[in-house]
């Protein structure tokens, strides 16, 4: 396997993105993260994004994106409709294979034009469930409903998980919900916004991008003092119906994780993309963590959720932290679909 | 090419139709599936991983479809991407999915592009207009009509060019038992009198809306050299995307397709494609394209890509440079489909397997696929040998 | 939206063998159903981006606004911010005249969905602004389709004052003003690498 780091990244996530276009806000991230290593356009050898016609309630959303990479001279250029994670999934293969030693990778999402609750309701099986027009509280809260009757956790145990969110969050700059004052008891009684999940328990939606640099090699080595090498990474998908896995576990994730090398030696951090409480609780638990890794430095997903990019942020929040020596090993964890169906887990160590 | 040699060991298509009203999505992809993994003599659980690819999700009004598809493409516990690259991604899905097998990630991929496009509506979703603009094109050929008109003006090509390949690859299309549309009867009168929808380009000469899937099975050298049928060997890929307005753009030759075209022949040894490449498969969605593309490939010189139409040279029988045997985008156009139909039946051209349509001796073979406002391109070249 | 009718089964050759489904007997004999039709509604907020809000405001005055490149100079319309050869913020405005010439066109003989007002046939054109340096599109009229040409020369007919507001309609269409045409080969995207190589012959890149 080539060894392949993260050497630069940039995150910009806001509640919401006024009188900015995708291509307004993707230009000064993606110069920001290409000219931080001192690189331009001509420098990388491919580049790849990820977005969503529908969340942009545009079809051929990502065409107009291409303006903020700058595409003249031409450039060898992807794209998935899936979170900028799986973006940079296909950029590493592609460096896996020797051509290019430097990829760009970038995601973004505004969810503040539309509801993106009822857009993610057309994810769901088209003939069957989607014209019940479940939204993604109502899917998600069925979900919680089933783990705490399971006895997994409780009620408190999720509150607890929005506390050490909120309490993370502060001093974050791309986070919208931090407080160092969250109490269990204060988010309590908070009334639930789709039993039993409470506002505090689903992730604070936000409108931003996020963009990775990724490089081969000694190229890793010449940009970045301390790279943050990809020693694994790995993505699986469970069944899609609701009905036919148990929702209070995600064996994809497991099976990630397991795949990308995950419990190979100790975390010193992971960043968890679990759009609620209680999927973060769910994904904690398939990964086995250990009680002295440090979940969610940055406040995760439920501080500030940018759909389309939240997975890349995790990924780029986790590199951040090892390259700047605060961790040796960390683990970055990406979500797809309703309920935990996809799952994507890049594991990362300094040198 | 870098990487491990990578092998296509089998291909399955759907019938293309305006309507497959007798399947759902899930049966619509796994009829291309199934006959893919059958010809490749594999099963579901030989596949490590799967790439869909598709346009816009407004074709059908599912978002994201590999959350609902995964099932179906027997995927649980597997890795499945969705790539989305406009009107080349059915080309550009076939690329990622090589990827996985040149950088030694997975032995056995499958990979599928479809649309099913009766399913939602096909002129409202390619007619959404961006906002706080003026809607102005009727569809795609709206776009691109303007673009032939300069190459016509500018080759100084006959008018009735785009006629002559319209009707090519309309008789090509009926030894093709999975093409859309079947003209058994069409004269190339008919193609010349039928309605003028964007002048110069008639209703004869458009692409049409259908629904289908096109799947293949690849595999690593050792599945290669296993397979219990002829394989077509991976000798090339490239993809290259620009953007579509900025000052001196050539938008009838552009630098993107003259690129991406350079650097595949490049890693195939190419240097004499006329010669060459044996058969070709290309994205003409609208008849001026043959010409056009022809040129921009390096078969033709700039401005003499008409001549070759006009000699027949692109014609399956008698010609030296067939193109499009198997109908072309002109006769079936799923669109998430189209680009790895071309790379599909490239394939089937150098394994032998082309049926009624087969180009005799067929050795080496172009796949291409473009998309967007003609800004994004996907090629690869196939041989019958290892590179 | 029209209906789309239901076609009859394909032929057994021309479907792929599936798996054998077994019924519970208790529905053995329900007629399966064919399809399911489900509404789709969703609404969105867009608002337009900073350059775009200018472009509008000052389009109801009858103004094209289009942005220069720091890059090179080069002029885009209607202005996007950024320079799309290579993601530079390009804010800075210009100015720009309502008259230029035909890059390329077609005559169309489609109804436009949602848009009944026009009459079919129609000619759409790429229209180059004189000063700007990418052409976009716009309706050409005021003549017979049959005699739109590539270099004609056109301006814009505009709404009348009372009906001109922030938005993309206040050019009702191009018409031809009867000048000269601009020459083919100085024409449209040709324009640039001249007006490169009169500079003092950059690559235009």
């Amino acid at each position: 396997m080539r060894e392949v780091a993260v050497v630069s990244s940039a995150v910009h996530q806001v509640e919401a993105l006024t009188f900015t276009t995708d291509v307004q806000l993707m230009v000064p991230l993606i110069n920001e993260a290409r000219s931080a290593i001192g690189l331009t356009q001509a420098d990388i050898g491919f580049t790849c994004s990820g977005s969503s016609d529908f969340l942009a309630g545009q079809g051929f959303s990502f065409v107009q994106t291409l303006d903020a990479v700058g595409a003249y001279p031409p450039i060898s250029e992807s794209h998935v409709e899936m979170d900028g994670a799986f973006a940079l999934y296909e950029a590493w293969v592609k460096l896996q294979i020797g051509e290019v030693d430097t990829a760009l990778v970038y995601s973004y999402g505004k969810s503040s034009p539309g509801s993106r609750r009822d857009v993610l309701a057309i994810q769901l099986d088209p003939y069957t469930v989607a014209p019940l027009w479940p939204d993604a509280h109502a899917v998600a809260a069925l979900q919680a409903r089933l783990l705490l009757e399971s006895g997994a956790v409780s009620a408190e145990g999720l509150a607890e998980i929005a506390v050490r969110s909120q309490h993370h969050a502060v001093g974050n700059p791309n986070a919208l919900r931090a407080s160092a004052e969250a109490t269990v008891a204060g988010l309590l009684s908070e009334p639930v916004v789709a039993d039993p999940l409470r506002a505090s328990d689903l992730a604070a939606e936000s409108d931003g991008g996020c963009v990775v640099v990724l490089a081969a090699g000694d190229r890793a080595r010449s940009l970045c003092e301390r790279p943050a090498w990809i020693r694994g990474i790995d993505h699986r998908i469970d069944a899609h119906a609701l009905g036919v896995r148990d929702l209070t576990r995600a064996p994809s994730a497991a099976l990630a994780a397991e795949k990308a090398g995950a419990g190979d030696d100790r975390l010193d951090l992971v960043e968890l993309h679990g759009p609620t409480t209680s999927q973060e609780h769910i994904l904690a638990t398939e990964l086995g963590l250990g009680a002295d890794t440090v979940v969610n430095p940055s406040g995760g997903a439920l501080a500030a959720d940018t759909l389309m990019a939240a997975g890349l942020v995790r990924i780029a929040e986790a590199a951040r932290r090892v390259s700047a020596g605060e961790a040796d090993r960390a683990l970055a964890h990406a979500t797809s679909g309703p309920c935990l169906q996809q799952n994507l887990v890049c594991v990362m160590e300094g040198e | 090419m870098g990487g491990e040699r990578t092998a296509v060991l089998g291909v399955g298509q759907t019938h293309y139709r305006s309507t497959r009203g007798d399947v759902s999505m899930a049966g619509l992809v796994r009829e291309a599936a199934m006959r893919a993994l059958a010809d490749a003599g594999l099963d579901w659980s030989d596949i490590d991983a799967v790439v869909i690819g598709k346009a816009p999700d407004f074709f059908e009004g599912l978002m994201m479809p590999e959350l609902y598809l995964a099932d179906a493409l027997g995927c649980v516990g597997k890795p499945i991407l969705r790539v989305h690259t406009a009107g080349s991604v059915g080309g550009s899905t076939a690329l990622v999915a090589t990827s996985l097998i040149q950088g030694r990630i997975h032995r056995r991929v499958l990979t599928l592009g479809f649309e099913k496009q009766s399913e939602s509506n096909a002129t409202w979703a390619l007619s959404l207009p961006q906002p706080f603009s003026v809607s102005i094109n009727a569809g795609a050929g709206g776009y691109f009509s303007p673009i032939i008109r300069q190459y016509m003006a500018r080759s100084g090509a006959p008018e009735l060019v785009g006629c002559m390949v319209a009707f090519k690859d309309r008789q090509h299309a009926l030894s093709n038992p999975y093409a859309h549309l079947r003209q058994h009867d069409l004269t190339f009168d008919q193609v010349v009198e039928a309605p003028m929808l964007w002048d110069p380009i008639r209703f004869s000469e458009t692409c049409p809306s259908s629904d289908g899937a096109c799947a293949m099975v690849l595999g690593d050298e050792a599945a290669g050299d296993a397979s219990p049928r002829p394989v077509a060997w991976v000798h090339g890929t490239a993809m290259r995307s620009e953007a579509n307005n900025f000052p001196g753009r050539d938008e009838v030759n552009p630098q993107a397709s003259q690129d991406c075209a350079a650097d595949l022949f490049r890693q195939a040894g190419i240097s004499d494609p006329r010669r060459e490449i044996d058969v070709v498969e290309m994205y003409v969605p609208f008849s001026w394209f043959e010409p056009m593309w022809l040129e921009s490939l390096g078969f033709a010189e700039r401005d003499r890509g008409w001549r070759m139409v006009e000699e027949g040279a692109t014609r399956l029988d008698g010609g030296d440079l067939p193109v499009n045997c198997s109908g072309g985008v002109l006769s079936s156009n799923p669109i998430g489909a189209s680009g790895m139909i071309r790379f599909a039946e490239a394939s089937l051209q150098v394994r032998g397997m082309a049926g009624d349509h087969q180009v005799d001796g067929a050795r080496m073979a172009l796949g291409h696929a473009y998309g967007g406002g003609a800004q994004y391109f996907a090629m690869w070249v196939v041989g019958a040998d290892k590179p | 939206m029209t209906e789309t009718p239901i076609p009859d089964e394909l032929p057994a050759d021309q479907v792929a063998e599936g798996i054998p489904i077994d019924l519970p007997p208790r529905i053995r004999d329900v007629e399966p159903v064919r399809s399911v039709r489900t509404p789709i509604r969703l609404e969105y907020d867009f608002i337009p981006s900073a350059a775009a809000q200018q472009y509008l405001r000052a389009y109801a005055s009858k103004r094209i606004l289009g942005n220069r490149s720091p890059v090179d100079g080069a002029v885009f319309v209607p202005p996007r911010g950024v320079d799309p050869r290579n993601g530079v913020v390009a804010d800075e405005m210009v100015d720009l005249v309502d008259s230029g010439h035909v890059g390329s066109f077609c005559v169309t003989h489609l109804p436009i969905p949602g848009r009944k007002d026009l009459p079919v046939p129609y000619v759409s054109a790429w229209i180059h602004l004189d000063g700007a340096d990418i052409g976009f599109l716009g309706l050409v009229a005021g003549c017979a389709a049959a005699d739109v040409r590539i270099g004609m020369r056109v301006r814009a007919v505009w709404k009348p004052d009372d009906e001109l507001g922030a938005t993309a309609e206040n050019v009702l269409y191009w018409e031809p003003t009867g000048e000269p045409d601009v020459p083919v080969a100085e024409s449209g995207n040709r324009a640039w690498a001249l007006k490169q190589a009169a500079a003092g012959g950059g690559d235009g890149a």
